[in-house]
């Protein structure tokens, strides 16, 4: 193929635009530009007619899927569903509409690229750099401009409207440093208690399923199991229950108490049913995904991981305390019932936090 | 003969050695390893303890026991009841392929009637959660009824489930290879045994803290989700916009840079350098 062509070449074709090659005793001698090389539709009418009709071919077919667009939107039914191949039950009007933008964009895209590669000029055009320097000429002419007006703005010499000028341009930013105040205020003590601070040894609070609404025995709770509760008094219709229950959510797991080898975590809880805070200690994602087999607590954001028969200690990942243990015993009716806070603040860390 | 003996040199030789005795194991296997035979109906309770200790003792025992009391392969069965047993070997995880992070669903062994024949066995040991019937399970069929269990449902599911199973119960990754499988297809009253007893690692949701119209609409909620139509397409996991963007991304971004390569790589010139 490419012998027939270079027959159809015209002699000087290549050599009037190439440079000479320089082969002299200079390693480095600048080698020129690489003679230009024709394309075939550049020298063979019969090819240019075909690029030309495929890049019209192109256009045509981008209409005809415009035109498929509308009658697409017009025709298909919004709640008809189609399989397709890979992608399995699709909406027909979706799959259709998208189809038909998809080729109706692409075809002209395609064809502008190649009517751009076969049929415009395809001349290698050289663009010399240039110092970014202005010339000396126009530098003279800014600086005198310049001292021109300082002089006739009599900035020099009147001192107080510079004075007052540089004033006001400093404290402008002022306004903005003044709104970082909305960052805060500080959480003060807010992050140190929940809703379980208010329990007392005199005065304690039920737990509540979040399920059933209805407080809880210990023989409801089976081993293997997992239950999550709230404090007596949170109610979801609550205003603030989002805000309350991000500190005081509570998931409840029952282990055989040979099985728990953190002695203290042991005590905390009630015949071995422990109640941890579900708030992740390292950016406080809920977590519950519990195993019961292993104990394990995973937190689906950082796959921190909790082993929650040995006091919630940190097996895996980022978090970097415990989860929050709260003591649990029964009230005289024999429902579970705390009796004091959390042993340490819920949730993630931060900077008030003394240990 | 003479000729058989002169190709034992070949290359292939090995192989086909190797062929010929794999195929006279497993035939001689097929031949003599026990059938699994149509079990008699029997109305009689003892008739099926009876059946399925036997059935136990071939398929189960093993690694369970001979009498249920668990071994070093395999945990206790004592107090499970026939609700683990009939999700455990309905599902076909049970009798178990190979040890592992976990034991993956698969075709059911056991045919319904030898699985209620293990299912009584199993229960005989000690007592447990017992397999439930229908009206225990299945939601309602009322068309208002239902829309209320499935509202219902979604809440609870959300609470109680969708931490591992993922919110449109597509399933998700656990710790240390083990995952929560896809609830896709899974039959009502294995979805109410598994809340029941806990399998595996799942927690497990007793009757005193998940009552058992919260386990209807929870299933009300899962068969909706398995049968609601989803225009879109491929779900990519029902993970939400982060697969959506990285699949966008690796194909979208990827075949334009396989596109812009092929353009720039085919010459227009007439002479092919």
């Amino acid at each position: 193929m490419s012998h027939d062509m270079s027959e159809n070449l015209p002699e000087a074709h290549g050599a009037s635009h190439g440079a000479e090659v320089v082969t002299h005793d200079d390693p480095f001698a600048d080698p020129g530009l690489p003679a230009h090389e024709p394309r075939r539709t550049d020298i063979d009418e019969r090819a240019a007619k075909r690029a030309e009709r495929q890049v019209s071919l192109m256009f045509v077919l981008s209409m005809l899927a415009t035109v498929g667009f509308i009658a697409s939107y017009a025709a298909i039914d919004a709640d008809k569903l189609v399989y397709i191949f890979p992608l399995g039950k699709v909406s027909a009007l979706n799959f259709a509409l998208g189809m038909t933008l998809g080729v109706a964009l692409f075809c002209i895209g395609a064809g502008a690229v190649h009517w751009a590669r076969t049929l415009m000029s395809d001349h290698e055009l050289p663009a010399d750099r240039h110092p970014i320097e202005a010339s000396d000429e126009v530098r003279n002419d800014v600086i005198e401009q310049f001292k021109t007006g300082a002089a006739e703005s009599g900035f020099g010499r009147r001192k107080m409207i510079r004075n007052t000028l540089i004033g006001s341009m400093a404290l402008v930013p002022l306004s903005g440093v003044v709104l970082l105040r909305d960052l805060g205020p500080l959480p003060e003590k807010k992050l140190l208690h929940t809703g379980w601070d208010e329990a007392t040894q005199a005065k304690p609070i039920q737990l509540v399923n979040m399920n059933t609404d209805q407080p809880m025995k210990p023989e409801d709770i089976i081993q293997g199991s997992l239950t999550f509760a709230k404090p007596h008094g949170l109610e979801e219709s609550d205003e603030d229950f989002q805000q309350r229950i991000a500190k005081d959510a509570l998931m409840l797991v029952r282990i055989a108490p040979e099985d728990i080898k953190d002695a203290q975590s042991r005590d905390m809880g009630f015949e071995g049913i422990l109640a941890y805070s579900k708030i992740c200690t390292h950016v406080g994602c809920p977590i519950s995904l519990y195993e019961q087999q292993t104990h394990h607590a995973l937190c689906p954001c950082h796959q921190s991981t909790f082993d929650l028969a040995d006091g919630a200690r940190v097996i895996f990942g980022p978090a970097g305390h415990p989860l929050p243990q709260l003591k649990i015993t029964t009230d005289e009716q024999g429902f579970l019932v705390a009796t004091g806070d959390f042993d340490e603040p819920v949730g993630p860390s931060y900077w008030e936090r003394k240990r | 003969m003479k000729k058989l003996s002169a190709r034992r040199r070949h290359p292939l030789a090995a192989v086909v050695v190797l062929l010929l005795a794999l195929a006279a194991t497993g035939g001689l296997y097929a031949a003599f390893a026990p059938a699994s035979k149509a079990q008699a109906d029997s109305s009689s309770q003892s008739l099926a303890i009876d059946e399925g200790k036997k059935l136990f003792a071939v398929g189960c025992s093993s690694c369970h026991g001979l009498n249920g009391q668990g071994t070093s392969d395999g945990p206790s069965l004592v107090g499970v009841g026939s609700a683990a047993v009939d999700f455990q070997v309905g599902t076909g995880r049970m009798p178990a392929q190979q040890p592992g992070a976990q034991v993956p669903r698969k075709k059911a062994v056991y045919n319904q009637s030898e699985i209620d024949q293990l299912a009584a066995y199993v229960a005989s040991l000690g007592p447990g959660p017992v397999t439930p019937n229908p009206d225990q399970y299945q939601p309602s069929e009322d068309k208002v009824t239902n829309a209320e269990q499935v509202a219902k449902g979604g809440e609870l599911f959300r609470t109680n489930c969708a931490q591992c199973h993922n919110f449109a119960g597509k399933g998700g990754a656990l710790t240390d290879g083990k995952y929560a499988p896809s609830l896709e297809g899974v039959d009502s009253k294995h979805i109410y045994e598994a809340m029941q007893t806990g399998p595996q690692n799942m927690p497990s949701f007793p009757d005193t803290t998940m009552p058992e119209e919260q386990k209807r609409a929870i299933i009300a909620y899962v068969q909706n989700t398995n049968d609601a139509p989803n225009p879109g397409g491929l779900a990519l996991g029902s993970l939400g916009p982060f697969t959506e963007g990285l699949f966008s991304w690796i194909f979208g971004i990827g075949t334009l840079i396989v596109i812009a390569i092929w353009v720039a790589a085919h010459t227009t010139k007439a002479k092919k350098s």
